[in-house]
């Protein structure tokens, strides 16, 4: 468990980043921090491995005030995956996996045992471990990024806006890769993001900032989408444009079957639903049941 | 030209080559090495970047003769003591080389470093395992060039009575032998290519990853083909 107890951040130019913040991050969890850029929640995650260290207030992990343990030791017990991957341009893929547990003095041959593995686990082809990051795609980059934050296997993993830089095809692939990785390892995940969609997809809980770090509301997103807290959360994830507001279209509809075409008030359809005698389908299908592929089809991404 | 005298000074040439390399070995790497944390605390300020470029430009304006002339004063070495154009020498790789070893380690992505830092790199990890290598390339053209101008500037220490290929020069001078003054010119511009394929062989040895296509660019080849 993560919590934040009263956590102010000013930098030295003064720009008060986080105001007086209080959250605790359950364990085993996915927590995403979603807002807009100047929200502070880039600010709030490197908190947690004193990238950046509150000016007042407390971060904690399991009890333990993370300004008590020395910097160095913090960040390898924490898995971090950032944007652009952040890999070493000069050390091959393999290398750039086994950095963390060679830092540490686990033996190279180990390391790198261990590192082809994380490739299996992350679904990357072991036939790419000697190349370099440059030699790779945007997707297979993030990976290997996502590869090395687990090489440690922490408990704790930082993903600082991982998936921004990718296109959405690739996106909508590591987001499923990072559900199906959660549902096997269970770790404490903190998500940065400013893509309600993806805080949605991924959240067990969902942060929705304001500046300075303020929590405009945080819950499930079945919670945020019922019962959207401000008229910014409701502005935020959409819901006053109507595009959370889904009618069945009248209009288009399946040559066969008894599905119909749900529509958002755009009228863009959005999927469909199953109506059989008329009556559409009510059922309490919860985001664990979700079907998360097992196969890597890595055809998008490479 | 003579074609006799150069086969009958053979052996002459050939010392003279050495003690030219002896000269011009140890100020380049002097220089390099120096110019190191100093163009890293120049990448790490401003105020420090200016001051030390400033001195560098400073340093590298002294004409070659008066400090060589200057050294022994200053270091209290005699006259004749090759060390002082050594010291003299290393006087000029540092002003050359430490705007480019800024440049060098200023050319280091952010991201990365800061990346290297937020999964556990100590400063020093850092230093060592990431910027130094990142920052080669830069550091390496910034070598290739101290290389060339040092083993043009070994020359003027023959007028202060070091020999080198210099000496060459001299004595065609004060002899009007133009066979001599051919010979020794040949002979720098051949020690200057050789230091330059070693240091880029080096280079491409230590620095691996920079020689390799990328898989993007290979690809567009293959496009375009």
């Amino acid at each position: 468990m993560i919590e934040f107890r009263d956590v102010t951040k000013r930098f030295p130019d003064g720009t008060l980043a986080v105001d007086d913040f209080s959250l605790v991050i359950p364990s085993r969890q996915i927590t995403v921090l979603v807002g807009s850029s100047g929200s502070g929640k880039t600010t709030l995650m490197r908190m947690i491995n004193r990238m950046v260290d509150a000016t007042s207030g407390a971060v904690e992990i399991d009890g333990v005030n993370v300004s008590t343990i020395e910097p160095v030791k913090l960040r390898r017990s924490i898995g971090y995956v950032m944007q652009n991957s952040g890999l070493l341009p000069h050390r091959r893929v393999v290398d750039n996996i086994a950095t963390v547990p060679i830092l540490n003095g686990t033996p190279k041959a180990q390391a790198r045992e261990r590192a082809l593995q994380l490739m299996d686990t992350v679904g990357l082809d072991r036939s790419l471990a000697e190349r370099y990051p440059a030699q790779l795609s945007g997707g297979q980059q993030q990976r290997v990024g996502v590869a090395r934050g687990l090489a440690m296997d922490p408990n704790i993993l930082l993903m600082d806006e991982p998936f921004s830089a990718v296109d959405p095809i690739v996106r909508d692939e590591l987001q499923q890769e990072v559900l199906r990785l959660q549902a096997e390892l269970a770790r404490t995940i903190v998500f940065v993001s400013h893509d309600i969609d993806e805080a949605f997809l991924l959240g067990d809980q969902v942060v929705v900032l304001e500046r300075g770090g303020h929590i405009v509301q945080k819950g499930a997103p079945v919670d945020i989408l019922a019962n959207p807290a401000t008229e910014f959360v409701a502005t935020f994830i959409g819901a006053d444009r109507g595009r959370r507001r889904l009618v069945v279209s009248d209009t288009a509809r399946p040559e066969s079957g008894d599905d119909r075409v749900l529509v958002d008030s755009g009228g863009y359809p959005v999927g469909l639903i199953s109506a059989r005698d008329g009556q559409l389908a009510i059922g309490s299908p919860t985001p664990k049941s979700r079907s998360v592929s097992n196969k890597t089809d890595q055809a998008g991404d490479a | 030209m003579n074609w006799g005298w150069i086969g009958s000074n053979a052996g002459l040439i050939g010392t003279r080559v050495l003690e030219h390399v002896g000269l011009s070995v140890p100020p380049i790497i002097l220089g390099f090495l120096l110019s190191i944390p100093l163009g890293y605390a120049a990448s790490r300020s401003k105020a420090a970047r200016s001051v030390l470029l400033t001195l560098g430009n400073i340093a590298y304006t002294i004409p070659s003769l008066a400090l060589l002339v200057l050294v022994p004063i200053i270091v209290g070495a005699s006259i004749l003591n090759p060390a002082n154009v050594v010291i003299g020498l290393t006087v000029y790789a540092v002003a050359l080389m430490v705007r480019a070893s800024a440049d060098a380690f200023s050319s280091v992505p952010r991201d990365v470093a800061g990346s290297a830092t937020a999964v556990g790199f100590s400063p020093a990890q850092r230093f060592i395992a990431v910027e130094l290598p990142l920052a080669g390339p830069v550091l390496l053209a910034g070598v290739r060039v101290v290389s060339v101008s040092t083993v043009s500037l070994v020359s003027v220490g023959a007028l202060i009575g070091v020999d080198n290929l210099g000496s060459f020069f001299l004595d065609a001078f004060q002899r009007s032998f133009f066979t001599e003054a051919m010979v020794g010119i040949v002979a720098v511009l051949f020690v200057a290519a050789v230091f330059d394929v070693i240091i880029t062989t080096v280079g491409r040895v230590l620095m691996p990853w920079n020689r390799r296509p990328s898989a993007s660019r290979r690809t567009s080849r293959v496009l375009t083909a």
